[in-house]
């Protein structure tokens, strides 16, 4: 029950039961799908960048608590940053869900309550749960439309 | 000797207690929990008389078969052809010309889409199948279509889950080549009425392929009886070992059949100019095959056959009442595939609480389910739910299994409505 209790934080309860910035966004200017086959966890993201800087960010879709958490939390942890601290946030945020060491320097942006995820290290086979979202973030980013999926 | 004589005519109770004793995997603990598995449809566990049987086939018996002049090879061949025969018996066939072994269901109805199919559908002709096929009994079909030119059609299903027999006659036509079904649906367990199906599909004219990878680990199953032309099912879901299935085909039509795959095995002489091809069913068997696996599938089928299949169908229909009770009184239950002919399967969705996360916390207490749409995403669609919880009920699960989930779906809803 305890690691369960890591895993099922309050706050990814909150989150997964009331995403934040959920819905399209209309002057998006990026936009990309996500799809988890597995337990079919779909979403898409909408981004408006402007001058390199994440202005705005929604989503919509369906999926299990940790990856709409995931992608309710994603939303307001990089509003206003620029997609070079997005990357540097991503790279934290995934060894923080795999154990794994971040690359990324001392000045990338710190984690704050995206720190909730680390429950998802005991359980492998939720994180592409967790960074579903973050790899659709990146596709969004770098190529604007089209899907990722984690098969 | 009175007395004898009666307990001779009384069959032996049903003890799942000395079942599960044959399944070594049931006393392990998972997380810490005794292991309670609840996902038999996906893959069965094995009981001992399979384990032991590929133990004993590769210290004592193993060597290369239907082709060694040394006495191994002739006891290995010998063992690889009477699991031929069990199989045979196993769904009644009339002759071991008709049973074809290969990988699994999925590659037997590959197997006929790539022979029966290429060879004679034509451009306009239809394939029929139902809302409920699993992938594998839906993507070869369209493989098939897309190179050909075919229809394919699908016979809906009805809120409960079952085959709409109406609607079913209604997409049969004279152009209707084939019509493949699934006995029992992994997603939904429902039981289709397929011996009426195919005297239906015959009528028209079409040939009648059934995948029985869901029903031959429940059902009695005798192919003359059903009259189908092409059954299908695989090892490991009968409690025999992976790799390995059984396609079982009318002999008339086999015969008819060019190779599937080819070289080794499946030939009578190659040459450069031209090669001809050993006789069915060696001819649908080409290079070496899965020995020690076939010989296993044969411990399997005995073991099944000395349980009976009625003692297996009593069994289960029991639990299967209880699970079904225990589910439908918890509010937050909604049970998808509701059929009044139905296997030991549970696929239900918790209101509020997605599927994956409640496989998680189920997981955790040691209770192994599947969740998400089992292979079957029409049928998902069908029910308007991105996936679903299953539990899937075998012969050597208990009254304390189910009421296990029970505690653990108590477990789920505690965790997300605090």
């Amino acid at each position: 029950m305890s690691d369960l209790r890591s895993l099922y934080q309050e706050l990814i309860l909150d989150h997964g039961k009331s995403p934040r910035n959920f819905g399209k966004l209309a002057d998006a200017n990026r936009r990309a799908s996500g799809n988890n086959p597995l337990c079919g966890d779909k979403l898409t993201l909408y981004l408006r960048v402007e001058d390199d800087v994440v202005r705005d960010v929604r989503f919509e879709g369906s999926g299990c608590a940790i990856s709409t958490a995931s992608a309710s939390m994603l939303t307001q942890a990089i509003k206003g940053r620029t997609t070079q601290a997005v990357a540097a946030l991503f790279d934290r945020f995934h060894a923080l869900v795999t154990g794994g060491e971040s690359t990324s320097g001392a000045d990338a942006p710190e984690l704050g309550k995206l720190e909730v995820f680390a429950g998802v290290r005991e359980f492998p086979v939720r994180v592409k749960c967790a960074t579903l979202v973050w790899h659709t973030l990146v596709h969004a980013l770098e190529h604007d439309g089209g899907e990722v999926t984690t098969e | 000797m009175k007395d004898a004589s009666v307990n001779a005519a009384t069959p032996a109770a049903f003890d799942v207690e000395r079942i599960r004793d044959e399944f070594p995997v049931l006393n392990t603990t998972m997380r810490g929990k005794p292991l309670v598995y609840l996902d038999s449809a996906v893959s069965a566990q094995k009981p001992r008389r399979v384990i032991e049987t590929l133990r004993n086939f590769y210290e004592k018996e193993y060597a290369n078969i239907h082709r060694g002049v040394y006495e191994l090879s002739e006891r290995a061949t010998a063992r690889y052809e009477a699991a031929r025969e069990t199989a045979r018996r196993f769904l009644n066939a009339a002759s071991t010309r008709e049973i074809v072994f290969v990988r699994g269901t999925t590659e037997a109805i590959n197997l006929v889409a790539a022979t029966h199919g290429r060879a004679n559908l034509e451009k306009g002709d239809e394939i029929l199948i139902s809302a409920m096929e699993h992938h594998s009994n839906i993507v070869p079909w369209q493989l098939l279509c897309e190179e050909r030119g075919l229809a394919l059609r699908v016979a809906p299903i009805d809120d409960r889950g079952e085959l709409i027999v109406e609607e079913f006659e209604k997409c049969l036509s004279p152009r209707t080549r084939i019509v493949a079904l699934v006995h029992v649906s992994n997603a939904l367990g429902t039981i289709n009425p397929v011996r009426e199906l195919t005297r239906q599909a015959h009528r028209c004219g079409a040939v009648v392929l059934l995948d029985g990878a869901q029903a031959a680990p429940h059902l009695p199953i005798d192919v003359r009886d059903l009259d189908c032309d092409f059954y299908a099912f695989s090892s490991h879901k009968v409690f025999g070992p992976t790799g390995v299935g059984v396609l079982y085909a009318r002999e008339s039509l086999l015969e008819a059949l060019p190779p599937y795959q080819s070289g080794g095995e499946m030939i009578e002489s190659v040459s450069f100019e031209k090669s001809t091809y050993r006789d069915i069913p060696e001819r649908f068997e080409a290079g070496t095959p899965n020995i020690a696996g076939t010989i296993g599938l044969g411990a399997a089928l005995d073991w099944m056959t000395e349980l009976g299949h009625d003692a297996i169908a009593t069994h289960e229909a029991e639990l299967l009442a209880h699970a079904t009770a225990a589910l439908e009184a918890i509010p937050e239950v909604r049970l998808i595939g509701t059929a009044r002919h139905k296997a030991g399967v549970l696929s239900f969705v918790l209101e509020g609480v997605h599927p994956h996360d409640a496989g998680t916390i189920l997981d955790h207490e040691g209770i192994a389910v599947r969740v998400g749409h089992h292979c079957a995403q029409p049928v998902m669609e069908r029910f308007g739910v991105p996936a679903t919880i299953r539990a899937s009920l075998s012969v050597y699960n208990t009254r304390e299994d189910v009421d296990a989930l029970v505690a653990g779906i108590a477990q789920v809803l505690r965790v997300f409505r605090g």
